[in-house]
């Protein structure tokens, strides 16, 4: 308690006192001018820990991790606004905001932390607002103690007793308006153990907003009561905007990061099934609970006045949507964010577009119009897979993954498995002499078929190959002969589609 | 000033006996809240409310703070605009100066629960649409004319939509340090228990505001106007009468 503090108490016992005796016509006065409890006793083991200010940033952003491993006296400070900003294009809004964002400022403290909590609330505001912390364990969740006309400041303290991830909000009446007009955000408290270390750490917190006019209706638009009576919301959001999180603002990462989102939902009434597009969540903490872990989910629910913390990996390069999957809300009322991933591809996790043909159906009856047509598109087909370059650029582990599956379906039967092939029957590939000496001679062969004796090895063998040409692509081809060439042992260069394509040429 | 004929006023919250309506006798409200002008002829009388000379008690540090000075309304308060920056001692001392008091609650409500073409404002979609369209602009730095106030079915203007307005007893609601007491308040989901329409938001906003209020505190966008008995003749202190009284004429 600092030496200000006890004088605006003292005067307010003061004015209390006098009013009582002198002025009986302000008696109903009395009530309100002696809530103040004045600040709290502390025991000499709580009175005696290391005073902080708590670091309070705008969303996305979320302040450091907090890395000491004993209590501290924290102090919060974190002011009210009445502000008007963009809802959408053209479309503006007054949000009533914990500090000029929605949602409001990152709260980030430590379990067993003592909170000194002021809210101030800007003289320009219209209305009296305070704040219920999910964090706090008592009456109100500090609704009471913090609540504030414009122009004033109040002050509570609680003990964060309980270590995760929740929702603060404002709760004064009428609370719907206050939260649907972005009056929450997140106060994390970090176990007493720590957390583990991530790469990239996010805030995002979903809110609806009944808006009078229509989804992108443009101008100053007000609360309407109707809408939020009946809870069809025109606008369901992302950190208070339609955009707030596209383009220029995306959230970023670069491949082999492990990004970790705090994703709340103000409401105020829609739950979210948060969700991000070409992403398995690897670590889903549900209901900002941080004891217990769900491993990889796919879409996880969040409730009203909720929060969860999820983790995730990116291995893959592009961008990732996030969105409430309940998806008129995503398409339709702006529920959409993006998460854009820098780095190298890794084709083998996933190729991109390889192939993109037509498909007329299958079965097409021989010497039909509909069967020469396929034949034609089959053409076209494989003049597009030539001249992709998606697929000319891939690389030798992915052409021995896609190898892979061509030998395995249709190769392994003589060769076997293994490529030991079976002995005076089907020569072996592993550690072939014969197929490693001429790649040519082995394109050839997997086109055209092999009959006669051939010696591998030092041993000879008369059997017969079939003819795969009209089975296999030059693509399939030369993935195949690439896994065949590495693997079982061998090692060799990757066989390209265009070397099989010229081979096919020449044989023609 | 205007009349407000004898009706009821059923309070916000329900009482141990349900929502009961209150009689509320006939009485007299400007028709206008006071204007900067009219307040600057209170605080010349009355230099005990001067902005440099007002007690602490009454009036907190925030005191027609946005006057230029003491005997100077300035840039930011134009005469016709309604003053803010009051106590709630300093509005009953100027309402006992003019001869007047301050509302009730009951009379103000009363008084403000009619719409603009009929005596019930509740399914009022104008005023509606114009009292949410209030909530949604922010609190301007300088408040417009209180000619440009609607008058609704009484002749009342700008009981909605330009500031909010001081009354007698505007704490009597709830009490705002029931963290734990029955009734009584007003947060989260439990604000809405004891309220007899949950659907009337402005009517929350007031009673929200009111209990946020001490009685020496002022804000930007909070005023007031005065009332009187019928039979009372207007005029009493004031010399020249009050401005708001005139405009009515």
């Amino acid at each position: 308690m600092n030496m200000k503090t006890s004088q605006n108490l003292l005067a307010r016992l003061l004015a209390l006192a006098l009013l009582g005796a002198a002025v009986p016509a302000a008696r109903a006065a009395d009530d309100t001018l002696g809530s103040p409890e004045g600040p709290v006793v502390l025991p000499p083991d709580l009175a005696a820990l290391p005073i902080e200010h708590a670091i309070l940033v705008a969303p996305p952003h979320v302040p450091p991790p907090i890395t000491r491993t004993t209590p501290a006296h924290v102090i919060v400070n974190l002011e009210v606004r009445e502000v008007v900003k963009k809802l959408a294009d053209g479309v503006q809004y007054t949000f009533w905001t914990f500090g000029g964002d929605v949602p409001g400022r990152f709260i980030r403290v430590r379990e067993g932390d003592l909170v000194e909590f002021h809210l101030n609330n800007h003289p320009s505001s219209k209305l009296p607002h305070n704040i219920d912390l999910h964090a706090v364990t008592g009456p109100g969740g500090g609704a009471a103690s913090a609540f504030t006309a414009p122009g004033h400041s109040s002050q509570f303290t609680f003990t964060a007793l309980q270590p995760g991830l929740f929702v603060y909000h404002c709760a004064t009446a009428p609370v719907p308006m206050h939260v649907g007009n972005g009056m929450y955000g997140l106060i994390l408290v970090q176990p007493k153990d720590g957390m583990p270390t991530v790469d990239e750490e996010c805030y995002v917190m979903q809110g609806e907003f009944y808006t009078t006019g229509r989804y992108g209706e443009e101008g100053l638009q007000s609360f309407d009561m109707g809408k939020a009576l009946d809870e069809r919301p025109p606008y369901v959001v992302f950190n208070g905007s339609v955009g707030s999180l596209v383009g220029d603002r995306a959230l970023r990462a670069k491949v082999g990061e492990t990004v970790r989102i705090y994703f709340g939902v103000g409401g105020p009434n829609l739950v979210s099934s948060f969700h991000i597009i070409g992403e398995i969540l690897d670590r889903v903490y549900p209901e900002g609970a941080l004891g217990s872990v769900e491993e990889h989910v796919q879409t996880t629910l969040v409730p009203a006045g909720g929060a969860t913390m999820v983790e995730f990996e990116v291995k893959v390069p592009g961008t990732y949507v996030l969105v409430d999957h309940s998806l008129t809300r995503a398409f339709n009322k702006g529920a959409l964010g993006m998460l854009k991933v820098s780095g190298p591809p890794n084709r083998a996790i996933y190729s991109g577009k390889e192939i993109d043909a037509v498909y007329l159906g299958s079965q097409a009856d021989e010497g039909s119009a509909a069967a020469e047509r396929e034949t034609e598109l089959k053409g076209k087909i494989e003049a597009e897979m030539q001249s992709n370059t998606a697929i000319t650029g891939l690389t030798k582990e992915v052409q021995i993954e896609k190898g892979k599956q061509v030998y395995m379906g249709l190769c392994f039967a003589c060769h076997q498995p293994d490529g030991r092939g079976l002995p005076n029957v089907f020569p072996p590939l592993a550690g072939s002499d014969f197929l490693q000496a001429d790649h040519e001679r082995a394109i050839r062969i997997v086109l055209k078929g092999l009959s006669g004796p051939v010696v591998v090895n030092g041993k000879a063998i008369n059997s017969l190959m079939p003819p795969q040409e009209a089975v296999l692509t030059d693509n399939q081809i030369a993935d195949v002969l690439t896994y065949v060439l590495n693997s079982f042992g061998n090692s060799g260069d990757p066989v390209t589609p265009d070397k099989v394509k010229a081979v096919r040429n020449e044989m023609r | 000033m205007v009349t407000i004929p004898p009706g009821q006023y059923v309070p916000f919250t329900k009482t141990a006996r349900g929502a009961q309506a209150v009689p509320v006798g006939a009485f007299l409200l400007d028709e206008f809240p006071v204007t900067n002008a009219d307040f600057l002829l209170f605080v010349r009388a009355n230099p005990q409310w001067r902005r440099s000379q007002v007690s602490g008690l009454f009036a907190d540090a925030t005191y027609l703070s946005n006057w230029a000075n003491d005997l100077e309304p300035g840039r930011l308060a134009p005469a016709d605009s309604p003053v803010v920056h009051v106590s709630w001692f300093a509005a009953r001392a100027y309402a006992r100066w003019v001869g007047g008091r301050l509302p009730t609650m009951a009379e103000w409500e009363r008084a403000a629960s009619a719409g603009y073409r009929c005596s019930d404002g509740r399914n009022d979609p104008e005023l509606n649409r114009d009292l949410f369209a209030w909530f949604a602009q922010p609190a301007p730095e300088v408040l417009p004319s209180v000619a440009s106030a609607k008058a609704n079915f009484y002749g009342v203007r700008g009981l909605h939509c330009l500031v909010w307005e001081w009354v007698e007893d505007f704490n009597s609601v709830i009490d705002p340090a029931g963290d734990a007491g029955p009734g009584g308040n007003l947060y989260c989901a439990a604000g809405a228990s004891d309220v007899k329409d949950t659907g009337d938001y402005a009517t929350f906003m007031r009673m929200a505001l009111r209990s946020s209020l001490k009685a020496n505190n002022t804000t930007g966008s909070l005023g007031f106007r005065c009332a009187r008995d019928t039979g009372t003749a207007p005029g009493g202190k004031a010399p020249e009468g009050n401005l708001a009284t005139e405009k009515s004429r």
